[in-house]
């Protein structure tokens, strides 16, 4: 029988059988169409000196060769409170993982290796958390209770992660809608990956037990940019304390999508918000598309319960001449054929922008048999490996259908049984719809499988801590030092007539403080500083580097010098472009070094009629504007700082 | 009522009663910092009672302010079911035969919501249900000895321990294994070879510092190594096995007489003091690095001594103590001491009145160091041979805690002063060595760029 099957064009055909659109042609009609739903767990660094559960400093972090030590350890799954085992710990059991640690000693002591029980919580970093949950409109709980949340991937030592909550039931108001919060808790931070190969993966603890906060929503979102814009207003309303890390890795979110009939994945450690629309419509396509397999494989499949797969051991004359198999086999890997029944056109039906449902199988190979990609392929590769007289031949070994498929991978001998298990397990899977589960995320919008969701069976109360009780005296003593609300400051910048293309920025640098500050005590106007804030000090933050940290606040000090010495503010940026770059120096240094000169209005203004004396020698262009231009770009330089320019402009018009 | 309120009490257990919710009730309640819904979880007994503690939906604990609550109600009821899974321990043909004795500790463990920490689990059912690799060790039969941590092992727990290993040699076990909490594991280790002597198998005692209710807890590796030692190893001692480095790769066993616990809670806690460890040991095989020791036999000629005298003291100095001191243990009728002194083994003047009348009354009183590490040498300055003629008898570089335990067991035997000396300073087993190995003493200082080269690519 000869195969005539184009999986290009399956794939082409199966992604408009779904109604795949691209986001930027995607309406409100497609989310609803496939009942995009969304929420979010946020998580942000606070800005303390040490670790939270020890006395480590917090902040310091080295390159992943730069270590003093390694420890090893392997993690087994243990007993939730409620006498259950999770499922993500049984995944991770599964995958015999040996995991290294890289340690140095400046930020690591025996805590973050678990050999010594937590020290108290630090205070300054809990006070922050219930400060922050007080602006999220949370319900502040009586007594804080540590509790273990077990993690079996070996990103935290103990195989757990330290964590409490601190209110639940809050929200947040964005712009046209209200979104509910479900909790927030506060952590110790994980270790940073460095990499993951075959059987080990190793971390390095730097960032390990940093203080984090996680602001978890209800999915009130129904579209990916509303998504977006609730993270940017809870990352806006966390810096608005003042008391938060910024820069990279500071703040990171998991966006969990589902689609109408599908389930709750999580989109894990998402860097920038702006990466989320295009992570979260994916998803929700994914999923679409994979509740479009299981209807094919409903009428495909008639016996469910019983289906299973069958394979082979292949050997090296079965690929002879097939340089994709070279070096295979003399590296004591097996290649292993796995007949598929009854899933042909599945392998290369569309989950995602040029992915299909094979790249499901082999990501969970990487992740649970611990297979190094590339580790599989298939009868339906996009991009096949296998000439279609292999193709032909496997089928036949396999004694397959034509409406089979298969896999073929290869596998050391001892991640073969595992290899099999999940290959089956994912295909049975697509029987039942799309398993939870939590992904990694590009930025090129989309994600693979990275482990299975964890339920709440995976928590346990800290036998090493004991409760924190917090009082009524203490909250409402944190209560008075809150800073108002983003939406409260939002609709004031606007009753302010401050350029809308200015808020973003504005509240990702918490520069409303110090932008009230300048409007109150120096009764500057706020549409003025505002823009200012918003367009030049952004432009000079992009354009200038700064020899020392630029303290945001200092600026206020600049206003404060320009409004004691009577100067002009259009000065402020040429100070500003200086100020940044040196931020030591001061403000009479500063003129000096930009050759400004004290003048009088009248010696200014007494220039004029000389200038337009002069237009007349070597004006090339005649007419009354280009004659003013010419003179206001004459006296620019001596007047910028000394008077107002739309004030010495209409002096200029009037002297015709 | 207890059950249904459990570790409650005060304003708290009030409360609960007053809007009749009960532990592992789910309940929503209203309070003035909003309303709160979860599972009312029990609640430890030394926390206060202003607090009511809840799991909520997303697995979380809280606690809520009693003061707050303005109304509570019970919608349902579940009780957690907390249990390892049990499965029946296999049997297979070849593999040694291997007898758990547990005594408590942490080594297989769950939550007690009594005290809010956590208190022993223990059968084979439960172990394999936990790590079922112990399978592929040796065929496993437990027996709960009693269940006690390790602070409260003492004297009478030795004995019967010792009786029961007795029996089941008689039986003809190949390997005996000992749960046991690491706080005074050592202590145990030199009371077993003491009283268990001329073993013709290995006796293995084993714990954990981390317990075994986390997913990195050394447990479940120390108990492979214990049971591999046991089932499988020719070395025929009392022997304490735990982690080598802190890291998961390979335990030490260490003899009784000469192992002492030396961190609060680093993993790799248990060190061999004054000698190198008995052997190196991981799931695959056993690697000896001590040359000398008994050999597994086929007879079962063991010498049970099961005998203790409590009445022993430890007197661990301090500069200008009082004769006072040792006045407190002379007439309360302790029946020995041991000194823990100083440097080569000194204490000051102002005790030797003190141990003139423990010598009248025919109190044996021996020294030993707060070096730990190394020989006491009494002949070296004045204070010494003053002590000496006073009747003080050097222990060599026995351990302190050892020379406590033996010293119970010598004074159970006999309390007459000469056979007392006699026994105390002829080693049994190794507990006072002749020689001391030069690489035994391997402390981190001392060769710091070498031994950082070595943490960095040894794994420790």
């Amino acid at each position: 029988m000869k195969r005539v099957f184009n999986p290009k064009e399956n794939y082409q055909s199966s992604k408009q059988d779904i109604g795949y659109v691209n986001r930027k042609d995607a309406t409100q009609a497609d989310y609803d169409r496939i009942g995009f739903m969304s929420g979010l767990e946020v998580h942000q660094q606070l800005l303390t000196k040490r670790k939270l559960f020890c006395n480590c400093p917090a902040g310091l972090f080295h390159e992943h060769n730069d270590y003093d030590a390694e420890v090893i350890r392997h993690m087994r799954p243990t007993l939730s409170e409620l006498g259950e085992y999770d499922g993500t710990a049984l995944m991770e059991f599964r995958t015999r993982k040996e995991i290294v640690y890289r340690l140095k000693h400046a930020t690591t002591c025996t805590y973050e290796v678990d050999d010594t029980p937590p020290f108290p919580i630090d205070r300054l970093a809990l006070e922050e958390a219930i400060e922050i949950s007080l602006l999220s409109k949370l319900n502040i709980v009586g007594e804080v209770h540590i509790t273990r949340k077990q993690y079996l991937d070996g990103s935290i030592p103990t195989g757990f992660q330290r964590t409490a909550i601190i209110g639940v039931e809050g929200k947040i108001e964005l712009k046209n809608k209200t979104v509910r919060l479900i909790q927030l808790s506060i952590e110790e931070d994980s270790c940073r990956e460095i990499s993951d190969i075959g059987h080990i993966r190793t971390y390095k603890t730097d960032r390990l037990g940093m203080p984090l906060i996680e602001t978890v929503t209800y999915p009130d979102f129904v579209n990916p940019d509303e998504v977006k814009e609730g993270c940017d207003y809870i990352r806006f309303l966390n810096r608005s304390t003042g008391k938060v890390r910024t820069g990279m890795g500071a703040g990171r979110q998991d966006v969990n999508v589902s689609c109408k009939g599908g389930s709750r994945v999580e989109i894990k450690g998402v860097a920038h918000t702006k990466w989320i629309p295009e992570l979260s419509h994916n998803e929700a396509f994914r999923q679409w598309a994979l509740l479009r397999v299981r209807e094919l494989l409903k009428e495909n499949v008639k016996d469910q319960e019983n289906w299973k797969i069958e394979h082979l051991r292949m050997s090296a004359s079965d690929f002879k001449g097939n340089p994709n198999f070279d070096g295979i086999f003399e590296d004591n890997h097996q290649v292993i054929a796995v007949r598929l029944p009854h899933f042909y056109k599945i392998l290369s039906h569309f989950v995602q922008p040029g992915k299909v449902f094979a790249n499901e199988l082999s990501e969970r190979l990487k992740v649970i048999a611990c297979l190094d990609q590339p580790n599989m392929t298939h009868s339906e590769d996009l991009n096949p490996i296998l000439s279609e007289e292999e193709i032909q031949g496997i089928f036949t070994k396999l004694k397959a259908n034509k409406d089979d498929a298969f896999v073929i991978f290869d596998a050391p001998e001892d991640d073969i049984k595992t290899a099999l298990e999940t290959i089956e397990e994912r295909c049975k899977m697509a029987f039942e719809g799309i398993p939870e589960e939590t992904r990694k995320s590009f930025e090129d919008g989309s994600t693979i499988f990275e482990r299975v969701l964890p339920g709440a069976d995976r928590m346990y109360p800290d036998t090493d801590s004991a409760p924190i009780p917090l009082s009524a005296d203490y909250i409402e003593g944190l209560r008075d030092q809150m800073p108002n609300d983003i939406i409260d400051r939002y609709n004031q910048m606007q009753e302010w007539g401050i350029a809308k293309d200015t808020y973003t920025y504005i509240f990702s640098k918490n520069l409303y403080p110090v932008l009230t500050k300048i409007v109150e005590d120096l009764k500057f106007s706020p549409k003025e500083i505002g823009n200012f804030l918003g367009h030049k000090l952004k432009f000079i933050e992009g354009h200038y580097t700064s020899a020392d940290e630029f303290d945001y606040n200092n600026i206020f000090d600049l206003f404060d010098f320009i409004k004691t010495k009577g100067l002009d503010i259009e000065i402020a940026q040429s100070i500003l472009i200086e100020f940044y770059q040196h931020p030591k120096m001061d403000f009479e240094s500063i003129l000096e070094s930009i050759n400004f000169k004290e003048l009088e209005h009248d010696n200014i203004i007494s220039q004029i009629s000389f200038l337009k004396e002069k237009y007349k020698e070597v004006g090339r262009k005649q007419g009354a504007e280009f004659e003013h231009n010419w003179i206001m770009g004459q006296l620019h330089k001596t007047s910028v700082g000394n008077i107002n320019l739309s004030e010495l402009s209409n002096i200029v018009k009037k002297q015709n | 009522m207890d059950e249904l309120f459990q570790g409650y009490k005060g304003e708290s257990l009030e409360l609960l009663k007053k809007y009749n919710v009960r532990v592992w009730g789910t309940a929503q309640v209203e309070t003035t910092r909003g309303p709160f819904e979860g599972t009312i979880l029990p609640r430890s007994e030394n926390d206060d009672d202003q607090h009511i503690v809840m799991k909520i939906i997303t697995g979380y604990n809280v606690g809520i302010d009693i003061k707050t609550v303005t109304k509570m109600v019970e919608t349902g009821y579940k009780k957690a079911n907390y249990a390892i899974p049990q499965k029946e321990f296999p049997f297979t043909d070849g593999l040694p035969s291997v007898k758990l004795f547990g005594t408590g500790g942490t080594i297989a463990s769950r939550l007690d919501y009594r005290t809010g920490a956590v208190i022993p689990a223990f059968s084979p059912g439960e172990l394999y249900g936990a790590v079922p690799e112990l399978a592929d060790i040796c065929n496993l039969d437990t027996e709960k000895v009693f269940a006690v941590f390790s602070e409260n092992m003492g004297p009478d727990q030795y004995i019967s321990l010792a009786k029961a290993i007795g029996k089941e040699i008689e039986k003809g076990i190949d390997g005996i294994v000992i749960g046991h909490g690491t706080d005074t594991l050592h202590h145990t280790a030199a009371a077993l070879t003491f009283m268990v002597q001329n073993s013709p198998i290995p006796i293995v005692l084993v714990g954990s510092q981390r317990s075994s209710d986390r997913p990195s807890s050394d447990a479940a590796l120390n108990l492979m190594h214990a049971m591999k030692a046991a089932g499988h190893s020719d070395i025929a001692e009392v022997m304490v096995c735990m982690f080598g480095p802190t890291s998961d790769e390979y335990g030490l066993l260490h003899k009784g007489t000469r192992v002492r616990k030396m961190h609060s809670s680093y993993r790799s806690t248990f060190r061999t003091i004054g000698d190198v460890p008995l052997a190196r040991i991981n799931r695959d095989e056993i690697m000896p690095i001590k040359e000398t020791y008994n050999r597994r036999r086929q007879d079962k000629d063991v010498k049970i001594l099961p005998f203790f005298e409590k009445k022993v003291g430890m007197l661990y100095y301090w500069p200008g103590m009082q004769a006072d001191a040792l006045d407190s243990l002379i007439e309360n009728g302790y029946k020995g001491i041991i000194i823990v002194g100083t440097g080569l083994g000194h204490v000051n003047k102002d005790l030797y009145p003190a141990i003139e009348r423990a010598q009248e009354k025919g109190i044996p009183i021996f020294m030993t160091l707060q070096t730990i590490w190394g020989y006491v040498h009494m002949f070296v300055y004045d204070t010494g041979r003053d002590l000496m003629a006073k009747g003080i008898i050097p222990l060599g570089n026995m351990l302190p805690e050892v020379a406590w335990v033996k010293l119970g067991w010598v004074l159970g035997q006999t309390q007459d002063y000469d056979k007392v000396k006699e026994m105390m300073l002829d080693p049994i087993n190794d507990e006072i060595t002749e020689r001391e190995p030069y690489n035994g003493y391997l402390v981190y200082q001392g060769g710091i760029p070498e031994v950082e080269d070595f943490v960095k690519n040894v794994h420790k």
